[in-house]
């Protein structure tokens, strides 16, 4: 910091002040449930006094614990959410893996094509992105019942995929770009196929770009909502919607806690994520806009 | 790069893309202009003492195969479109004979399913949007001017809302709204009124959804600002601080036009994302209160009897929306890079 930028102290308040605002709106709502998913409904949502909510009155009255996990019982043992789990996972790295192998092949060639179809290839990856997911699954369903298609996790991994493919595409763009194209052609001449330069001079400098990548379909996938509670059977629900469905049958029998439960296991894993990838997720966050 | 490599190495996105992507809505669009079958009917003429009677009743089994024959159901032409579930062209016309005033007949028109859910999806990308960028530019201003020890924790926290599941995030601002959760028990004590319900209340449902969907995207702003705030020329602000430009004014003459660029972009991504809320609305149960053209898709296709013909017809008209709002940007990108350099 140069001696021109120093501030005045009622700024410097003023910054302050507002990132602690922001930063309480942003952290609070999880750090509430966390907690929160350790006691009984009662004091999850308490009428009588919103303290009995920190120190657990009803929980201990209940149970005679300060916490409980019975909710995370509920939810992982008796309601099954454990196989979930299970599902989310597999899908989740299928779709990656898949997403990433067809969308660096692809993006590689686009970004070394001098030709106006290269051009017009993106234009309709970016209208397909704008495309919201849920209109694209009310085409599937008919053809996907009459061709028994329905209720697989293969089914849903490669809707995921496709609909991912645009978002990757563009994605890796910015450092598709940052590659030189001297490095594969010089490979080319030294008498590689198209093919073998990519696979072993393209592949092994294009990592940076594919973690990042790989991060936002993953999240892609494990967030959807519209695709698999729509596309997936039952006994092959994923996380997120077997979540919802929760709220359907629990707050009846007056379990909610079982959908809090679910909802912090959900979380856990992207709050790791965050921890150790939080470069990567703003690298790509700003990849399009700063370097595009 | 040689066409037929090229060709290769495309192939399986543009296959994959093709196939889940533009085949669907060739899919949708055939399949708004059919509609279920009716159930078959049979008469069944009863003789007795008292006179014949004409019972009829319906042939569950015939209806079924019939259904099964031809999954598409029968043409229908336009017919779905012009439904009451959709444009509902005769009620509007009738709404628009009838009523007296414009008030009047915007209340008749958020009577009809797709203009509310056009209303709502419409007031809630233009209101989201702005705020958004506003927010997001405002954190990445404060960020920037804290110390360099505090940016880390900070980003780590503000992407939470963002990275975080659509559907839990707004659960979780849901229950903290709930009449009995925290948020909820304060506005109750704010506004001196124990029986204040967000649930309850039209208006009050939308602003949360906004303010749930501000709080969801204000992140990515802030991220894509804070990163474009790195790149400022110092040289350039410098010299305008030794000509006397004021705080504010470097920030107006200085700071603003370097992230216009990065505003166009993230102005894009919200349109898109905006334009397609779903995940609050099903979490916050608000289909009473407010409903997005996604949610009616989502409506008609869940639930025993799916009633693919009218989600069809409402994704097809969906898909116009989304035409309509990036016909702009897709215009300006033709212009720039679709021309021949």
């Amino acid at each position: 910091m140069s001696k021109a930028m120093r501030r005045s102290p009622a700024v410097n308040l003023l910054a302050y002040g507002f990132m602690i605002t922001w930063l309480i709106m942003a952290a609070f709502p999880f750090l509430w449930t966390l907690w929160g998913s350790f006691k009984v409904e009662g004091d999850f949502f308490s009428k009588a006094d919103w303290a009995n909510s920190i120190f657990g009155t009803l929980t201990m009255v209940e149970t005679g614990g300060n916490f409980t996990s019975d909710g995370y019982y509920g939810a992982w043992v008796q309601e099954e959410f454990w196989r979930a789990a299970l599902n989310t996972f597999i899908v989740c790295f299928c779709v990656v893996t898949i997403s990433l192998t067809s969308g660096t092949q692809g993006r590689y060639a686009l970004s070394r094509s001098t030709y106006r179809y290269a051009f017009w290839f993106l234009l309709f990856a970016l209208m397909f992105r704008a495309m919201p997911p849920i209109t694209l699954v009310s085409g599937y369903l008919l053809p996907f019942f009459e061709w028994n298609l329905w209720g697989h996790l293969s089914t849903t991994i490669i809707v995921l995929v496709a609909i991912n493919q645009p978002f990757t595409l563009w994605m890796l763009h910015a450092f598709f770009k940052n590659i030189p194209k001297d490095l594969d052609e010089s490979a080319m001449v030294d008498g590689c196929t198209r093919f073998q330069a990519f696979r072993h001079v393209i592949i092994p400098v294009m990592w940076p770009g594919v973690i990042t990548t790989g991060l936002f379909s993953f999240l892609l996938a494990y967030n959807d909502f519209a695709v698999t509670s729509m596309l997936l059977s039952k006994e092959n629900q994923t996380m997120v919607p077997k979540l919802a469905s929760f709220l359907g049958t629990t707050q009846t029998k007056g379990n909610v806690m079982f959908a809090v439960a679910a909802a912090v296991s959900v979380t856990a894993p992207l709050f790791v994520m965050i921890i150790f990838f939080q470069k990567q997720i703003v690298s790509g966050l700003t990849a399009g806009a700063v370097k595009g | 790069m040689k066409h037929s490599s090229f060709f290769w190495f495309v192939l399986p996105s543009s296959l994959m893309m093709l196939l889940f992507i533009a085949f669907p809505i060739v899919s949708v669009v055939t399949q708004s202009l059919y509609q279920a079958h009716d159930q078959v009917i049979i008469e069944v003429e009863n003789c007795g003492p008292f006179g014949c009677t004409v019972d009829t009743s319906v042939d569950s089994e015939a209806t079924a195969a019939l259904r099964a024959a031809e999954p598409l159901g029968q043409w229908a032409g336009l017919d779905i479109y012009k439904d009451r579930n959709h444009l509902a062209l005769d009620e509007v016309a009738q709404a628009w004979v009838n009523s007296d005033g414009l008030p009047d007949f915007g209340r008749t028109l958020m009577n009809l399913p797709f203009y509310d859910a056009m209303a709502f999806t419409l007031t809630y990308t233009a209101i989201v949007t702005p705020l958004t960028i506003i927010l997001g530019f405002f954190i990445a201003i404060a960020v920037n001017a804290v110390a360099r020890a505090l940016r880390g924790p900070t980003i780590f926290f503000s992407l939470l809302p963002m990275i975080v599941t659509p559907l839990v995030g707004s659960l979780i601002l849901f229950w903290m709204v709930d009449a009995r959760g925290i948020l909820g028990t304060s506005l109750q004590w704010l506004a001196d009124d124990p029986t204040l319900s967000v649930k309850a209340s039209t208006p009050m449902m939308w602003i949360m959804l906004m303010v749930y969907g501000v709080w969801h995207s204000a992140p990515f702003a802030f991220i894509v600002y804070y990163a474009g705030l790195q790149t400022v020329n110092t040289d350039t602000l410098e010299a305008a601080m030794i000509d006397g430009a004021s705080r504010w004014q470097r920030i107006r003459y200085v700071i603003i036009p370097h992230l216009v660029p990065l505003t166009t972009f993230i102005a894009l991504i919200q349109l898109m994302d905006n334009f397609r809320v779903f995940e609050p609305i099903v979490s916050f149960s608000a289909q009473a209160h407010a409903t997005s053209l996604s949610y009616a898709i989502f409506n008609d296709l869940g639930g025993e009897t799916r009633l693919l013909s009218s989600a069809a017809a409402t994704s097809v008209l969906t898909i116009i929306g989304v035409g309509i709002l990036l016909s702009p940007v897709l215009v300006r990108t033709w212009r720039e890079f679709g021309s021949p350099r």
